[in-house]
């Protein structure tokens, strides 16, 4: 099968390769990035757990195939923490325990992310609706808006620290 | 008098940790130490593990319920760049033997299908390619041509099957793999003597745990060694070797079996058998490491975790005043193609059947019907999730018919404090519990009068509102009797008593404490209550806690996170390692001190001297000392060098059945309770509930880590709303699964759960377990369903609606009104 070029931009690090152009986004990111973080459970779109981060957007990576994502930036779990500390999300899912299995984790992330990022203080029925796109089958998912919860004040109260601060 | 429970002795308590106030680790909700290598999307999943030269498995699947293979041309397939090779059934079968079964006598089911396919989506031929991508299009590339037999769909009419429709006509004439009947004390007599009987006939339709991971393997065989290296989710890697061994030919100790994150069990990942041997077996063929991990559609259609699929005729035996004697009821269990369990989920339910009720006796014919469809294996409860869900319809049943308040009937029948260790009929004990205390604070946590007030408000409005009460039990620590006591009793098959759990423990020169367990992460938190317990145990500090896994070949005695026993089990291996630990650091320690093992004790991470403040020798300095400098201790091998201990924890407490099976034994005695209560609407035009309000409170003796128990009980209450309002596997008359994808298997999101759950504890310790821990995975799926169901039957009174059948999805709903609507005005 013939062979095309793709080149993204992964957690800040450009990236290229030759690969099919069949080959799903989510397959690429963990077959030909080595980015196993990002997670497959239906590959049919319902469940959530691939979602990654592209442009901005929240999207199933099972449902795009790499070679739409040329040119594009993605974020992956892989790409939440930094410098061994975790993202102010990936603390609030640890402290308010809104994971067990971890395995829809990743996609969770992803989706909390996209709607914190468009609003900072979101009410629980926002919430409900910004993850009523991913399946986890371990929590009942309390925790998990819980953990959206507190993870949007601590970015909120960074956000007014910074703004406090004479420049 | 005498009674059938006679010979069943309750054996002494063997706990060392009694429960005390004010433990300083056992009862905190500290942050799970498993969360930041998962949060880092570092967790190594089995589909994350790669191995040099690894090739890729894709499988031709039964498109049909029951057929006969007549031919498979691979040619096609074969001829495609980059594959490495396509195999039939016959094929596998050169490498590989039957898969092994708990069922006595067995079904024979082999890992691909030889011949015959008895369920959609049973593999009847595999590629191996250089990737996925191309083991697919091979896969559609395989033609094969079938001879349609008549499928069996519908429980019943599969027990008068005959000919061709039959499932394994060499092995069994019918359709019907097992009918035994048990009885439990004077069932005759209390029904005799009853002033009513009660009678419902109750289903219990099919789903499935569907973990959001799926299963998987990556195999290597080694002819020159001649042994497996097998990376597979599995819950029970450390006890399948020995039972799986011989259908990989190999001695259970070539079969290296290396453990994996899992994402998610539920029951699903319990065995996996099946997809181990068939890719061990595709590996060796190919003679190349081979990864399989099963699609969605496969996990749906071939995983062998359908859950429970039964229909009961019950009887329960009243007196006037409302007293519970006896319970009775024939189950048909439509188990699917094969019996890889036997009816252990109906052993399972054995240690509940009588709820957390006074009922002297119970009866039970059940009856393992086949059919074509992918056979159960476990999800959360086991079995014991339909019984509860059967006593407690029979409960409100009764009270329907009596007149009387369902939830005094629960009251007045209930097992009081004082009547503890009780053993109900079938010989299981309770340990021990406080009934009444938990329904006390579920109905003051719940508001039950001010609701039962707006409720009766709200239905003079014309609304359609309901209150629902359960009180169940939530058995937990299984000995593995359940798989084997309902077996025919000429042939019991394999009669295992050993469900052991053990741990290495291990102090590091540099004075941390390096932990091996022997059972996998599944979802469950081992190595926070692991810490927790240690910390607590030995004084250690939580942060000088390193918890690894063992592989089967490294491990030593687990069976694994099934059956809500691996908490307390864990536990009882924790406290005989820290035993172990404590006498040598007492011992190295004592001499560094120059005084006697005995004049000292733990204190913080020290080993220190009773009643002196100053004379103290850190762990780490112990651990240094003992590693590496043997000629500062006496000779004599209890001062061999270093300080490590294996130790292994055996069930606290469990006896045989009888032999003629007038009682089980005790196998399953470290009960929890609980009580749910829900307020629903429902919206009589389109058959919707909408959940007004929700509490729960559980009783799971002494919790370790209160957080990650509320986690269980929170993620098995969604599992119970999700069987009970919305999930339910659908098949055609052909034996098609119409449903198996999660756009139309609706499991509840973000939006389905009830938006005021509330949650509450009782701590009634277990006397036989180390610090009274009880367990507590599988409760909220025990309760729900019946809470559920009788809120909407509660709020569908005014139409007469009773309800038998779950799930309750709204086109059912909308039928059991439409049709009540109808007989009223007929």
């Amino acid at each position: 099968m013939k062979k095309i070029a793709v080149s993204v931009t992964v957690n800040g690090r450009q990236r290229e390769a030759l690969i099919a152009p069949r080959m799903l986004l989510s397959d690429f990111v963990r077959q030909e990035l080595e980015l196993p973080g990002t997670h497959v459970g239906c590959e049919h779109g319902v469940c959530g757990s691939c979602n990654v981060i592209v442009d901005g957007k929240a999207v199933r990576s099972c449902l795009m195939f790499a070679v739409q994502a040329e040119g594009s930036q993605i974020t992956t779990v892989e790409g939440f923490s930094a410098d061994g500390e975790l993202h102010p999300i990936q603390t609030a899912f640890w402290e308010e325990h809104g994971l067990q299995c971890g395995f829809c984790t990743p996609g969770m992330l992803a989706s909390a992310k996209e709607l914190l990022d468009a609003n900072p203080d979101p009410t629980d029925d926002e919430i409900r609706e910004a993850i009523s796109g991913n399946l986890c089958r371990c929590t009942g998912y309390e925790f998990i808006i819980n953990a959206i919860r507190s993870a949007a004040k601590t970015l909120r109260d960074t956000e007014n620290k910074k703004t406090l601060q004479p420049a | 008098m005498a009674s059938h429970l006679d010979t069943n002795v309750i054996p002494p308590s063997r706990q060392r940790e009694a429960p005390r106030a004010g433990m300083t680790w056992i009862g905190q909700s500290i942050k799970r130490v498993e969360d930041p290598r998962i949060l880092s999307g570092k967790g190594g999943y089995i589909d994350d593990v790669t191995v040099p030269g690894m090739a890729h498995a894709a499988m031709v699947t039964s498109p049909h319920a029951h057929a006969r293979i007549v031919s498979i041309d691979t040619s096609k397939a074969k001829a495609l760049a980059g594959v490495i090779g396509v195999y039939t059934g016959a094929d596998l079968a050169t490498v590989v033997d039957p898969c092994p079964s708990f069922a006595s006598p067995p079904v024979p089911q082999h890992a691909m299908a030889i011949d015959k396919v008895r369920h959609v989506g049973e593999v009847v031929a595999a590629v191996v390619a250089e990737d996925r991508y191309i083991a697919e299009d091979a896969a559609g590339l395989v033609e094969v041509e079938w001879e349609i037999l008549p499928a069996n769909v519908d429980i019943e009419a599969a027990l008068e099957a005959t000919g061709d429709a039959v499932l394994h006509p060499d092995d069994r004439e019918s359709n019907k793999a097992l009918d035994e009947s048990f009885s439990f004390g004077p069932v005759e007599e209390d029904f005799a003597a009853a002033d009513h009987i009660i009678k419902r006939r109750l289903r219990w339709n099919r789903s499935s745990a569907q973990a959001i991971e799926t299963c998987g393997v990556i195999a290597q065989f080694d002819p020159f060694k001649g042994g497996y290296t097998i990376h597979a989710n599995s819950n029970f890697y450390n006890f399948i070797p020995f039972v799986i061994g011989g259908s990989l030919r190999v001695s259970p100790g070539e079969l290296r079996i290396v453990p994996v994150l899992t994402g998610g069990s539920f029951g699903s990942k319990v065995f996996t058998h099946k997809i181990i041997i068939l890719t061990g077996g595709l590996a060796r063929l190919a003679g190349v490491p081979v990864k399989y991990i099963e699609d969605r559609l496969e996990h749906f259609t071939n995983s062998d975790s359908h859950g429970s699929d039964r229909l009961y005729d019950a009887e329960l035996a009243v007196s006037k005043d409302g007293t519970f004697k006896s319970l009775r009821f024939t189950v048909l269990d439509d188990y699917g193609a094969y019996l890889q369990f036997g009816v252990g989920t109906h052993g399972n339910a054995m240690a509940q059947v009588t709820g957390p009720y006074q009922i002297g006796s119970f009866a039970m014919r059940v009856i393992a019907v086949l059919t074509n469809k992918t056979q159960q294996g476990p999800y959360r409860g086991f079995g014991s999730e339909v019984t509860n869900w059967v006593m407690e319809r029979m409960v409100d049943a009764t009270a329907a018919e009596l007149g009387r308040d369902a939830l005094e009937l629960r009251e007045q029948n209930m097992i009081q404090p004082d009547q503890f260790p009780y053993m109900i009929p079938t010989g299981n004990i309770y340990d021990s519990g406080n009934f009444q205390e938990v329904l006390g604070q579920a109905k003051e946590m719940f508001g039950l009068d001010a609701w039962r007030e707006k409720a009766a408000k709200l239905r003079a409005e014309g609304r359609c509102v309901g209150i629902g009460v359960a009180t169940c039990m939530e058995r937990s620590v299984y000995g593995p009797t359940e798989w084997w006591s309902l077996n025919n009793r000429e042939t019991p098959g394999f009669t295992l008593t050993s469900t052991p759990e053990g741990i290495t423990a291990r102090f590091d020169p540099s004075g941390k404490l390096f932990i091996t367990l022997n059972s996998p992460m599944v979802g469950n938190s081992p190595e926070t209550v692991v810490t927790q317990i240690l910390a607590e145990r030995l004084t250690v500090a939580p942060e000088d806690i390193v918890i690894n896994y063992s592989d089967s070949q490294s491990g030593f005695n687990g069976v694994g996170p099934q059956g809500s026993r691996f908490t307390a089990m864990i536990a009882g291996a924790c406290v005989s390692a820290s035993i172990k630990l404590e006498e040598r650091l007492k011992r190295f320690g004592a001499h560094m001190l120059q005084r006697r093992p005995e004049d000292v004790e733990l204190r913080g991470g020290m080993v220190a001297v009773k009643g002196l403040k100053d004379q103290e020798k850190s762990f780490a300095e112990i651990a240094l000392t003992s590693s590496f400098f043997r000629l500062s201790f006496p000779d004599g091998e209890e001062f061999d060098s270093g300080i490590e201990t294996t130790a292994v924890y055996d069930h606290p407490i469990s006896t045989d059945p009888a032999e003629d099976r007038s009682h089980l034994g005790i196998f399953y005695p470290i009960v929890g309770h609980i009580c749910h209560i829900v307020a629903v609407e429902v919206d009589p035009g389109t058959g919707k509930v909408e959940m007004l309000d929700y509490s729960a409170v559980h009783d799971n003796g002494t919790i370790v880590n209160p957080r990650t128990l509320a986690g269980q009980v929170w993620g098995g209450t969604a599992n119970g709303i999700g069987t009970t309002l919305s999930e339910q596997f659908c098949y055609d008359s052909e034996g098609q699964f119409t449903n198996p994808n999660f756009a139309e298997f609706a499991m509840p999101t973000a939006n389905e759960m009830p938006r005021n759950f509330k949650l509450g504890h009782v701590e009634t310790p277990s006397p036989y377990t180390e610090y009274g821990i009880k367990g507590g995975g599988e409760g909220g799926r025990l309760g729900a369903p019946s809470a559920l169901t009788s809120a909407i039957e509660d709020a569908l009174s005014n139409y007469g609606v009773r309800i038998s059948a779950l799930p309750v999805t709204p086109p059912i709903l909308r039928g059991l009104i439409r049709e009540a609507g109808q007989s009223a005005a007929g």
